[in-house]
């Protein structure tokens, strides 16, 4: 028969003599003639198992495989701890439904609630929800918060992902709000032109915190004039600085934003990934997606369950501020398993070795003739050079030996070390880069 | 007996309108509406300021399951909202006649609005 | 009783810790003053065993389809492969950095190109663009493209969505955030879209229509080409909702019905796993004349091009879903929505013979909907107070209230990978259920009684929410 489907060919004939019809096909019988196929769908005949797994197998090694992968821009090759897969293959969490029926999924609900608690205390705010499909997502609803009857326009820095910038301009396209770009100055938000855009009609601003150039903003300045014009304050962060970078409660932030891939999750070509959002007490009603609360049932027991439902979509409809369903529990599980793991001294420790590294590293390239850094002032671990060659010229010359140089970008090329460089590998790769960069 | 107060005026969509003068009143849900609405966990409120249009949404009531739509009875200015059910939503439930929404001055119009004893014969159909 | 189980948090012991990664003596780079945080986040400090013991505890308390019956109407929860597992963690795919050069992703793009193909075929669309994270990311894509498609041609008045009132949530939210004004279309008495409330919502401010066929209520919708050339012919377009396609998998096409634009469900039709509330997948197809709205593959930061999230999609989603189809091939689609179908009337039937009343009592397609009105009057026994007692008996219960149109419903999409003898011991279940709900419907209004927890106190929740824990002060 087919692969999945567990009915034998009698007990299938035994089911539908049961409904009193000779066939499958009487099934079907509401399907306008018109509409239905006469022939099968023209996709490759099914295979065992076996060759399966063997076709997949070919199209994964049509991947180049890396042994050192120095490309961030957004989604970053850490070290992903052999338990969080363990725990995180568990057949309950791989294939659990939403948890709305409580009594069943307490396992679950308290997953997401220890989720919530600790994207509350990485950022500092109040509450957080229980996840969103990305960051770049994230931002664009964090935007939508921002939002009120006189205030309807986004302010984004020119600094932050280009693929949050572009999310960001989507979503406004749907609602049709105006979303406006705040340039950029020596790789950072250009704060004079900004203080010009803060106009009365300015909801809400997005500030990512390290920005796309790994370079660290003057947040608590740029949030500052942001409030004095009445202005909300969106930082987008990724969650691994958090453990050594000031929380959004520590610089003025309403909203923080951002992407938990770094948290044990594998790059994966991108996705999928979860974006986390957390604000002040006085916004959380505002906060789309999925949210668990603690209380109790009769007996008194603790009892976590979905709640301030009535804010989403199954129940406001139209009327709901987001459409969102999904809140990739899965993903922000994994952050959350791998976070609880690493604990406050593991996750200190990652972000210790990714600045260290990175500022070795970058040292090193500076010291090349014609290598230099793009931009002045504090990185975090990501970093932009200027070449005095081709960038796609550095990126071969590393393939090469197996590594993923920084991403080539307008000339020059945007670096990111993590924890899983090690020292000898950078100097080599430094070595490499010497090489490319000679004439 | 229907829970009724025969000071205020009633619409068909279950809110009481209690006239202070012809210009001003207060606006609020009729004990029927919170019953049949059951445990109540939020409002939302508009803001001072706002124009109330008679017959049109100006509030919603939220239920675990559930967001039911408040219709204002007038229409008028908003200049004072009961900000204490932002906080305790339960008051409604409690004591929907104390549980003041807003209070609108500037009545320009009233929408269709019934005495206690019609909004009884009413709600009872 | 049981135990309840303590938050990582509350298990946390000052100085436990496991060298996951070398701790650096001095770190050799230290952060300017004004960018070093004040208060360290707290995060729980637990030794591995703890951690191990601790997930292992919340995965008792929780239910996968390796646990059993997951009747969810609309949410096929079909089996997920343990080959579609295997496949997203080769290490070629995991490792594969989303902005690596092109030449060094083949095998990445191969995947998409494979699938996009395939989902063409499936669903009888043109082109197909594999962005969307979920089903409601889907719709909102398609409705942005109706949009953009209208503003194409200079026909910026077409403002109006119309949905049918038995309609998923979503449906109406994503064309609220698409900027259309939803108009709810009434059902007939036989559950399927009014035709002549239909044409009476005709117009040049119509944008479009979305449905999802078969309908919520199970019921295949006859007229779908009547409908489809109505609204054509009033300049509209037609919005499939893929929700269910499972009841239509390799036997009829949303492109054969008249519908220019839909989104998949990767997490219900083809197979990958629900993982508690996500990750899935909403890939759209479109008709040629949508095609240049969709978002182009690379994530360069093109103006003026929509993109829905960063980089390329759910991609470890794909590659699941791409096993699947392989595994499965085209000549064996068709079995999934016989059986599908087949399952869902044969469980109808034993329902129907232990006393339960089917909603429309007509043959269904992957799924039905039961109402039990008459069983809330006569013996004050809700819905929801049958769903929970379910939990008692170790099933997962069915979707509850919905449709909406239908009271006390109860929806139950068994799918294609149950057996005969589950759903004749489901059916088994439900005669004790309606045993007991006659005999001591009081005992209903308190279920579950054997589960880790009794109903939670959602109003609580709701009214004085508690969102995260904090440590006792």
């Amino acid at each position: 028969m087919s692969q999945y489907v567990p009915h034998t060919e009698a007990e299938t004939r035994a089911m539908l003599a049961e409904l009193g019809l000779q066939s499958t096909d009487a099934l079907f019988s509401d399907v306008p003639d018109s509409v239905r196929l006469h022939a099968p769908v023209a996709i490759a005949p099914g295979m065992s198992q076996m060759e399966t797994v063997q076709a997949m197998q070919k199209l994964a090694e049509q991947n180049t495989s890396y042994r050192l992968t120095l490309r961030g821009a957004g989604c970053y090759d850490h070290f992903i701890p052999p338990l969080v897969k363990l725990i995180t293959s568990k057949e309950e969490f791989v294939t659990a439904y939403t948890p709305y029926q409580a009594e069943m999924s307490q396992g679950i609900l308290q997953s997401i609630f220890e989720y919530q608690t600790m994207i509350c205390e990485l950022t500092g705010m109040d509450v957080s929800n229980a996840g969103v499909y990305d960051g770049a997502t994230a931002a664009a609803e964090s935007a939508v918060m921002c939002r009120e009857r006189k205030r309807s326009v986004t302010l984004v820095s020119a600094c932050a992902h280009p693929d949050t910038i572009a999310v960001m301009r989507t979503y406004c396209y749907g609602t049709g709000d105006e979303l406006r770009i705040i340039p950029e100055k020596n790789g950072r938000t250009d704060a004079e032109a900004f203080r010009a855009m803060l106009g009365d009609d300015v909801a809400g601003v997005y500030i990512q915190q390290p920005n796309f150039y790994g370079m660290l903003e003057d947040v608590d300045v740029l949030f500052a004039d942001a409030k004095a014009a009445g202005v909300k304050c969106i930082l987008g962060a990724n969650p691994m600085t958090l453990a050594v970078l000031p929380s959004g409660a520590e610089v003025g932030a309403d909203i923080m934003c951002g992407d938990v891939q770094p948290f044990g999750l594998p790059m994966a070509f991108g996705g999928p990934s979860a974006g986390y959002m957390a604000t002040t007490a006085a916004m959380q009603r505002k906060l789309p997606g999925r949210i668990v609360g603690q209380t109790t049932d009769a007996q008194g027991r603790r009892a976590f369950v979905l709640t301030l439902q009535a804010r989403e979509q199954h129940i406001r409809r139209e009327k709901a501020s987001s459409n969102i369903c999904s809140n990739e529990a899965h993903c922000a599980l994994t952050a959350s398993v791998y976070a609880t793991y690493l604990g406050r001294h593991g996750l200190q420790a990652v972000a210790d070795q990714c600045l260290s590294k990175a500022h070795a590293f970058a040292e090193q390239l500076c010291a090349i003739p014609g290598v230099s850094l793009r931009h002045e002032g504090a990185f975090f671990h990501e970093f932009v050079t200027n070449l005095p060659v081709a960038a796609e010229k550095v990126q071969a010359a590393l393939e090469a030996e197996g590594v993923l140089s920084g991403l080539p970008l307008a000339g020059g090329m945007l670096w990111c070390v993590t924890e899983k460089a090690g020292d000898a590998q950078l100097a080599h790769v430094a070595e490499l880069v010497k090489e490319a960069c000679a004439k | 007996m229907m829970n009724l107060k025969n000071d205020r005026l009633y619409a068909e969509s279950h809110e009481w309108v209690l006239f202070e003068n012809d210009t001003t009143a207060t606006i609020g849900l009729t004990d029927f509406a919170q019953s049949e609405l059951g445990d109540l966990v939020f409002v939302n409120l508009p803001q001072i300021g706002d124009t109330l249009t008679a017959g049109e949404t100006f509030a919603d009531v939220e239920s675990v399951k559930a967001v039911s739509d408040v219709y204002s009875p007038v229409s008028g200015t908003v200049v004072a909202v009961n900000e204490a059910l932002l906080d305790a939503p339960q008051k409604i439930n409690e004591d929907a006649f104390s549980a003041w929404f807003v209070k609108v001055e500037n009545i320009t119009a009233r929408g269709k609005l019934m005495n206690a004893a019609e909004y009884q014969a009413f709600a009872e159909k | 009783m049981s135990e309840a189980v303590l938050l990582s948090y509350e298990k946390s012991v000052p100085g436990r810790y496991s060298e996951v990664i070398p701790r650096l003596d001095s770190p050799s780079w230290q952060l300017p003053q004004k960018w070093r945080r004040q208060k360290p986040p707290a995060l729980p400090e637990l030794s591995e065993i703890d951690v191990d013991r601790h997930y292992t505890e919340l995965a008792h308390r929780a239910y996968g389809v390796n646990c059993g019956f997951y009747p969810l109407g609309s949410c096929t929860m079909k089996y997920n492969p343990a080959i579609n597992e295997a496949a997203a963690a080769l290490p070629g795919f995991v490792g594969a950095h989303p902005l690596a050069p092109a030449h060094a992703v083949q095998g990445c793009r191969a995947v998409m190109e494979e699938l996009s193909a395939d989902l063409c075929q499936i669903t009888g669309m043109d082109a197909f663009n594999l962005q969307p994270a979920a089903g409601a990311h889907g719709e909102l894509l398609g409705m942005l493209c109706v949009k953009a498609y209208h503003e194409s041609r200079g026909d910026s008045g077409r403002v109006r969505m119309l949905v049918p009132d038995s309609a998923h949530g979503t449906n109406p939210a994503s064309a609220a955030m698409a900027g259309f004004t939803v108009v709810n279309v009434p059902s007939r008495a036989d559950g399927c879209v009014d035709l002549d409330a239909l044409e009476a919502l005709m117009g040049n401010d119509v944008a479009g229509m979305m449905m999802t066929n078969p309908n919520t209520l199970g019921l295949f919708e006859k007229d779908i080409c009547k409908i489809s050339r109505m609204v054509h012919a009033s300049g509209g377009l037609m919005y499939y909702d893929g929700a269910n396609l499972n009841a239509i998998l390799g036997e009829a096409r949303p492109g054969d019905m008249g519908f220019d634009v839909t989104h998949v469900n990767l997490h219900k039709t083809f197979s990958t796993p629900h993982g508690g509330g996500g990750p899935g997948s909403g890939p759209v197809g479109v008709k040629q004349l949508l095609a240049p709205f969709l978002p182009v593959v690379t994530s360069a930061g093109e103006t003026g091009k929509l993109q829905m999230k960063a980089f390329h999609g759910n991609f470890g989603i794909l590659v699941r879903a791409l096993t699947y189809l392989r595994a499965l091939g085209g000549d064996h689609l068709r079995a999934v929505s016989e059986h599908a179908v087949l399952n869902a009337n044969y469980l109808m039937k034993r329902l129907k013979e232990v006393g339960f009343t089917p909603a429309k009592d007509v043959a269904c397609m992957h799924e039905f909907v039961l109402t039990l009105e008459e069983i809330h009057d006569r013996y004050g026994v809700s819905a929801l107070d049958v769903a929970k007692a379910l939990i008692d008996y170790g099933i997962h219960p069915p979707t509850m209230y919905f449709p909406m149109i239908v009271h006390e419903a109860l929806m139950f999409e068994p799918t294609e990978t149950e057996t005969r003898e589950t759903l004749d011991h489901v059916a088994d279940i439900l005669a004790r259920v309606m045993e007991d709900l006659k005999a001591n419907p009081e005992a209903m209004h308190t279920a579950p009684h054997t589960a880790v927890i009794g109903r939670p106190y959602e109003v609580k929740a709701a009214r004085t929410p508690v969102l995260r824990w904090k440590p006792e002060t």
